[in-house]
């Protein structure tokens, strides 16, 4: 401030000043509110979007994911992709679509090895324990299996056949003398791949790989199935328990 | 200056074609081979370097990752792997090195987009415009990591046109021309050096490491300045011109010390007088001058004399 300037000049620099610096100010807010809109809607990640494996969860991944793209880069088989502004996907951000290409379940897993920031985190070193998504057999009124066929291709491509993926045997009651094997999965070892919904034979696959939250129910804590807690008991905590007969279905003994 | 006036004619003429360029060709020239290696490994499968520049890996050896989106990743809550870590403080030292804002000039795709608009503005002789503050990127980076705080996200990277753009160079444009071409039309038609000089957050960031760089420009030759003005027109920072080439009599070196200098070199190019020169941030008190706060402490002193 020069030493010449009058009083009312130096007020009408400072004001000046704060209204320059309000203006700017007001800019950047605005700047900063719409980024925060932005953010909103980027949080949320359509249910075909499948993070790669190893991925922090999605609140956490979107603060650690740098969108370098090295783990596309390391994919073998062009599974994943960055997210462009035209999918529905937080932009830049990798994933991948199990109907278009699925995980392959690399056994060195070279996607997590390329992260850098630790978005997919190296504590995961099992490919196994990945838990991408869950697959479901959302359409019990397409899927061949279900129609007493022996389609059975969802459970032979699994990596993790009779583990993740099981047929299970049920009476064909429409035939009388016929087996359903209906595709069943298991949340404990499906990583949600998705090589199962990418070999559904069918035009829209009957079994998807869903978001976990989705996919899943919870029970509450204090639910006790009686037949494994006789198991672990190693016998009935009743002793002396008498075994009445059973009534059938259609009056037989 | 009139449309039809272009700086660098004199330059031209008395220094040669070569010398009047040759800082703007050396630089194209590393813009576009930066964005040649990243290309190299996707398109040719000679990996020489992978990823993009938000963080990549030289070599398979070296990491390399940029501190800004690292420093809202920190904000955010997360804490990053060694890796990234590593790089970001290998590209903090080249760049105290080299020039914070040499990120600008030399790297950046951004750049070669404003760059064309700005030329192009020249050309059709347009004028006026929104007046952007020069502090307004500051702000805008201080609502980055503000946001990135509040939602966990590092918020800036769904909206920066420099990532943007390179990621989509590599891995497909896509909608990222409209992202282009909006940086293209701010600083065509709505406002001079829009996103560079006032709106960037990324400019804004790599200044502060500028602050303390030790490459510089030196306007060494200042005693020959005849005020032709080519160098306030070429340069994207024209406020930090002035306080080195006409600071002798505030007892001021000739170093630009602003970190808001790109190191673009335009000015040592465009000079006819070849006055500029790129040097360190030690050749103010190499030349006996004392810093720049003192040299404005003692004529103040001296004027109370």
């Amino acid at each position: 401030m020069s030493k010449g300037a009058t009083r009312k000049g130096r007020g009408a620099d400072r004001r000046q000043f704060l209204a320059d610096a309000a203006k700017t100010a007001c800019g950047a807010g605005l700047a900063g509110l719409a980024l925060g809109l932005l953010t909103r809607q980027a949080k949320s990640l359509p249910a075909t979007a499948l993070r790669p494996p190893g991925a922090l969860p999605e609140d956490k991944f979107a603060g650690a994911c740098v969108r370098c793209g090295l783990c596309v880069q390391d994919c073998p088989y062009d599974t994943l992709k960055l997210a462009g502004l035209a999918d529905d996907v937080a932009i830049g951000t990798p994933f991948f679509t199990a109907r278009r290409i699925p995980c392959e379940m690399c056994e060195d897993i070279p996607c997590v090895a390329a992260c850098p920031t630790g978005a997919l985190d190296k504590e995961m070193t099992d490919i196994d324990t990945a838990r991408m998504g869950l697959a479901v057999l959302v359409d019990q009124e397409t899927c061949l299996n279900f129609l007493g066929l022996r389609c059975d291709v969802c459970y032979r491509v699994c990596p993790l056949i009779d583990e993740a993926i099981t047929l299970k045997e049920s009476a064909n009651l429409r035939t009388g003398k016929h087996a359903f094997f209906l595709p069943t999965v298991h949340s404990e070892y499906c990583t949600g791949c998705g090589k199962c919904e990418k070999s559904c034979v069918l035009e829209e696959a009957a079994i998807k790989v869903l978001p976990i939250h989705i996919a899943k129910g919870h029970q509450g804590a204090h639910y006790r199935l009686g037949w494994i807690e006789k198991e672990k008991h190693g016998g009935s905590f009743v002793p002396g328990l008498i075994d009445l007969p059973d009534r059938l279905p259609g009056g037989q003994p | 200056m009139s449309a039809r006036y272009i700086p660098g004619r004199e330059a031209i003429k008395s220094r040669g074609l070569v010398r009047a360029f040759k800082w703007l060709v050396i630089r194209r020239a590393v813009q576009l081979g930066v964005i040649a290696a990243f290309l190299a490994g996707p398109l040719a499968g000679v990996w020489i370097v992978k990823g993009n520049l938000a963080s990549s890996l030289v070599l398979d050896t070296l990491p390399l990752s940029d501190p800004y989106i690292q420093l809202q990743s920190w904000v955010a809550g997360h804490r990053p792997e060694t890796d990234a870590i590593l790089g970001a403080l290998i590209l903090i030292g080249v760049y105290a090195l080299l020039g914070g804002r040499a990120f600008c000039s030399w790297v950046c795709p951004i750049n070669i987009v404003t760059d064309g608009a700005h030329w192009l503005r020249r050309k059709l002789g347009l004028t006026g415009g929104i007046r952007f503050s020069r502090n307004l990127r500051y702000w805008i980076l201080a609502a980055t990591l503000t946001v990135a705080l509040a939602g966990g996200t590092i918020a800036w990277e769904l909206a920066n046109p420099v990532t943007i753009v390179f990621r989509g160079l590599i891995f497909g444009m896509g909608a990222a021309w409209a992202v282009l071409a909006a940086v293209f039309l701010l600083d065509l038609f709505i406002s001079a050096r829009a996103w560079c000089g006032h709106l960037c957050p990324v400019g804004a960031f790599y200044s502060l490491i500028g602050s303390l760089s030790i490459t510089r420009v030196s306007a060494a030759g200042r005693a020959r300045c005849d005020d032709c003005l080519d160098c306030y027109a070429v340069c994207p920072e024209p406020q930090v011109i002035r306080p080195a080439l006409k600071g002798a009599e505030a007892n001021r070196g000739p170093v630009i010390l602003s970190p808001n200098c790109t190191n673009c070199g335009r000015c040592i190019d465009v000079c006819p007088e070849d006055i500029f020169k790129f040097s360190t941030r030690f050749g103010n008190r190499g030349a006996g001058y004392p810093a720049p706060e003192r040299a404005v402490e003692e004529k103040n002193a001296k004027e109370a004399a």
